[in-house]
């Protein structure tokens, strides 16, 4: 790419060699298998899915529309867990009064 | 280090399953037992692949043919799983691979991914400074070796098969498969025989 | 139809559809403007990009592209490569 113009600042998700991390470590031992709430948020896409209720893509945009604040900060089932209930809300499966009463 | 969810998410959570069961769309049954077959993917499918591949020249072309029948034939279903991809390290070439952009794993062959690999480091650093990211896992290439870095960014999941380790001659897949683990599947560690 | 073979020159457009709008893409900015080479074509597969969206979507063919790794970064060491899936609307033929 030319050096001339600045390029547009990358989406929140979208970190290949982002500088900011760049001196971050890696930890190999950072293994931290999926709890409960991991596990269950995990299950749901998959059951979800198989209902043709979403697709991997629609939960990717979903965690694609955390603001980026809290995308680093929430984990990562909780940013699937963000995108499926918002998912299920814009298609009427649950109803906001159910999720947020 | 992967931290615990908070009370909103599993608040948030129990009222989401709890709305699902009452509208009969998925039951608490139903979650369990798809945590049960969630679980029996495990990073030893992809060692006895690769173990496999080492051993077997009519298989080892069936892994570069066709990776999602590769695992049919260890007895994995794939059925609704995105097709497998394995990419061949040979002498001089070794594969890395990442998901930038969010974390696609080869699930069906290695189970659920590390905390690590969904890290905002590696996602970010391993495309940058690859050698870098090796060095933490203490891995050093053979001289000359050229890094390519799989971003995984679309329909493929990939793994990595890679070289056949020196001081192997004459193991049975069964051993070989022993040398096989998950970071060497991902390619942040090389099999080492002893 | 594939409109590049193996071997190809290509060049990802330059473009940067977030800065618009709401989306959902699967070309990393950093490659965006890039040149690199057509490693294989992976087979067709549905445009994520309107999927995401509960759009109906079209079946469009899905290639590996090979780009030098320093080029991208101005550093790192000569002969590493990055390895990307990129489906074909996003790839031009290189001047």
């Amino acid at each position: 790419m030319p050096d001339e113009a600045p390029l547009p600042v990358p989406a929140t998700h979208d970190i290949g060699g982002a500088p900011r991390f760049r001196c971050t470590p890696v930890e190999p031992d950072d293994e931290a298998p999926p709890d409960a709430f991991g596990k269950r948020v995990d299950a749901l896409r998959q059951l979800l899915a198989q209902r043709g209720l979403m697709t991997v893509d629609e939960l990717r945009r979903g965690v694609e529309a955390i603001p980026e604040a809290e995308y680093h900060a929430l984990g990562y089932y909780e940013r699937w867990l963000r995108s499926i209930t918002a998912l299920m809300l814009e298609k009427g499966v649950v109803l906001p009064e159910e999720l947020h009463p | 280090m992967a931290h615990a969810p908070g009370p909103d998410s599993i608040a948030l959570l129990d009222r989401f399953t709890a709305a699902l069961a009452a509208r009969g769309v998925v039951t608490e049954a139903q979650i369990a037992a798809q945590i049960e077959r969630t679980d029996l993917a495990d990073p030893r499918i992809g060692a006895a692949m690769v173990a496999r591949a080492w051993t077997d020249p009519d298989y080892h072309a069936l892994m570069l043919r066709d990776g999602s029948q590769a695992a049919e034939a260890m007895g994995v279903s794939m059925a609704g799983a995105p097709p497998l991809g394995v990419l061949v390290d040979r002498p001089g070439v070794h594969h890395l691979v990442v998901c930038t952009l969010c974390s696609c794993y080869p699930r069906a062959v290695l189970g659920y991914p590390p905390h690590w690999y969904k890290s905002a480091a590696y996602r970010a650093r391993a495309v940058r400074d690859p050698r870098g990211v090796l060095a933490e896992w203490g891995t050093t290439l053979p001289e000359g070796t050229e890094i390519r870095v799989v971003d995984s960014t679309a329909d493929y999941r990939w793994m990595v098969l890679p070289l056949r380790p020196t001081g192997t001659e004459g193991w049975d897949a069964a051993r070989l498969a022993g040398l096989v683990g998950r970071d060497v599947l991902v390619g942040t560690q090389l099999p080492v025989a002893g | 139809m594939t409109r590049f073979t193996p071997g190809a020159r290509i060049r990802v457009k330059a473009d940067f559809p977030e800065t618009r709008g709401p989306c959902h893409i699967r070309t990393p900015h950093y490659l965006r403007g890039r040149e690199g080479l057509v490693e294989r074509h992976l087979g067709a597969f549905r445009n994520p990009e309107d999927l995401a969206f509960a759009r109906p979507a079209a079946t469009i063919p899905l290639y590996h592209v090979r780009f030098d790794q320093p080029a991208l970064w101005n550093e790192g060491q000569a002969g590493d490569t990055v390895l990307v899936e990129l489906y074909e609307h996003w790839l031009e033929p290189a001047a």
